[in-house]
């Protein structure tokens, strides 16, 4: 049984003169748990924001065999953005305002919530532990909190695959493990997991497969087949091996 | 308190705070979508494209607001296509538009019929001057309006939070974008009368500036921006009444006292 969901042929992205995606082609199938990383301007984000349909490309993407320029069905991808600063510092809204947000593409015009999509909003942020800061300002939250906001937003349309970009960036350790833990559990209820992250130990620890680009693909494929390759000692160095793939040994 | 009750019963008072209440309700909830996505300077040049559209209805003897509507919506359009294709920035575009509106206006004004009554009353505003029929359009212009943005609440809220969540949720933001743009257009025209091409852009900006600065939500800050924007409109209108003074500048000055007066309040309980 096919059970790709996004599939990539040849994709390619340029900004002017600079081409930072070249030729990537891949099968993401349901129930991936995928770590994407690479250095600094690799692509990562790029890569991620082309299959949302943000960027022009050449090649072919198809999500759940649907060219993405018909892609309809928004509502399957729930995305937590790489930096938060980029929302309006000003932005006035509560939890629950915030995380409603996240449900506009399973409304039907027009978009006006019901008792049973408030009742749902109060069900995700519950799932996330979350629930008693509902009516606070988003700008009373300490950065964990937020972060679980967003995380909120991006599950309560019930997506088929979360794609998160570099989530843990501003985060204390403690917090970032409980962040991962929480993202590893919505893996094994069957969430496909797409995590982009600088942090290769935590990609070690958490996900099963393993996306290493620099403008082109460098490795695609299981972590325990990384841990053998020559990628990892070329890209990470032996020093490392133990630190990333010590899950995988 | 008598002197109030005597000056309300003026029926040019009475259809000025009927007009002022709906423009004000609209200017408010506009503002804050205008606010948020950093457009706050948009009433600003619509307002000034208008002036020059209505010298030249006054000029030619067309009802000014005739040549107004199509005109302003023309260059909302303009400033969405030119700063969405990033062809130039949007506080470049509409300080160009704004500064050409006003030297048409200037230049028609001066060899028509020179700045007449009627050319500084959309300069400046004149609500306590509003006709029937002016009044009758500020009332289902502001309907029309506020059930537009009612039908796309969601969907505007989506977009001043972030453009690329919103297009990630498969918004369909161009189009949305054209409405607000349309929209935005419509309330500056309907608005010049109560406050002037000068003045307008603070009833979009002030209310809602003031609102952010103590709202809670998303709903509060509406809200708290419609509160706002009426007070200082109706107390403009009577105070101006009394003094004889302009409306506009009086409701401007009015809601200009409230979003600093806030903004110390704000200061000393958090110093406290």
């Amino acid at each position: 049984m096919n059970n790709t969901i996004i599939s990539l042929d040849k994709v390619s992205v340029s900004f002017g003169k600079s081409q930072v995606l070249q030729n990537i082609s891949l099968d993401i199938k349901q129930g991936d748990f995928i770590g994407i990383t690479g250095p600094n301007g690799a692509g990562k984000s790029t890569l991620i924001r082309t299959i949302l349909n943000l960027h022009p490309y050449t090649g072919s993407i198809q999500l759940w065999d649907t060219p993405l320029s018909k892609f309809h069905h928004w509502n399957y991808i729930g995305y937590v953005p790489q930096s938060l600063t980029q929302y309006s510092h000003q932005f006035p809204a509560t939890v629950e305002e915030i995380v409603s947000l996240g449900l506009i593409s399973t409304l039907s015009w027009p978009r006006i919530l019901s008792e049973k999509n408030q009742n749902h909003i109060l069900e995700t942020l519950k799932s996330l532990d979350i629930q008693n800061l509902a009516k606070t300002s988003i700008h009373d939250l300490s950065g964990g909190q937020r972060q679980r906001v967003w995380l909120a937003k991006a599950l309560v349309s019930k997506p088929k695959v979360l794609i998160v970009d570099e989530p843990t960036n501003a985060l204390d350790p403690e917090i970032r493990k409980i962040f991962y833990e929480q993202i590893s559990e919505l893996h094994k209820q069957g969430l496909t997991i797409l995590l982009i992250t600088h942090d290769t130990n935590d990609i070690g620890n958490y996900t099963e497969k393993l996306l290493l680009i620099d403008t082109n693909i460098i490795f695609w494929g299981d972590f325990n087949e990384f841990c053998k390759s020559d990628s990892m000692s070329n890209y990470f160095g032996e020093g490392s091996k133990h630190l990333i793939c010590h899950q995988h040994e | 308190m008598n002197n109030i009750i005597n000056i309300l019963q003026y029926q040019f008072v009475e259809r000025a705070i009927i007009a002022g209440f709906f423009l004000g309700l609209v200017c408010a909830v506009l503002g804050v979508f205008l606010v948020l996505r950093k457009m706050s300077l948009i009433g600003d040049g619509l307002a000034h494209i208008s002036f020059g559209a209505i010298a030249i209805g006054i000029a030619f003897g067309i009802y000014p607001l005739f040549i107004a509507i199509p005109l302003v919506i023309i260059a909302s359009l303009i400033i969405y296509t030119l700063t969405r294709n990033n062809i130039i920035e949007g506080d470049a575009i509409i300080g160009i538009l704004a500064s050409l509106g006003l030297a048409i206006g200037v230049i028609i004004s001066s060899i028509t019929t020179g700045f007449n009554i009627d050319i500084f009353s959309y300069l400046f505003g004149n609500i306590l001057a509003i006709s029937q029929q002016e009044l009758l359009f500020a009332i289902i212009g502001s309907i029309t309006i506020l059930s537009i943005i009612i039908l796309f609440y969601q969907e505007f809220v989506a977009i001043s939070f972030n453009t690329e969540q919103a297009k990630i949720s498969g918004l369909p933001v161009s189009r949305l974008d054209i409405v607000f743009s349309i929209i935005t257009a419509l309330t500056v025209i309907m608005s010049i009368k109560l406050a002037g091409a000068l003045l307008i852009s603070a009833l979009l900006i002030l209310p809602a500036s003031s609102s952010l600065q103590i709202a809670k939500s998303f709903q509060q800050t509406i809200i708290f921006a419609i509160i706002i924007a009426l007070i200082s409109i109706v107390f403009g209108i009577i105070i101006s009444f009394i003094g004889n003074i302009p409306t506009g500048a009086t409701i401007v000055t009015i809601n200009t006292i409230l979003f600093f007066t806030i903004i110390l309040f704000k200061y000393l309980i958090k110093k406290q």
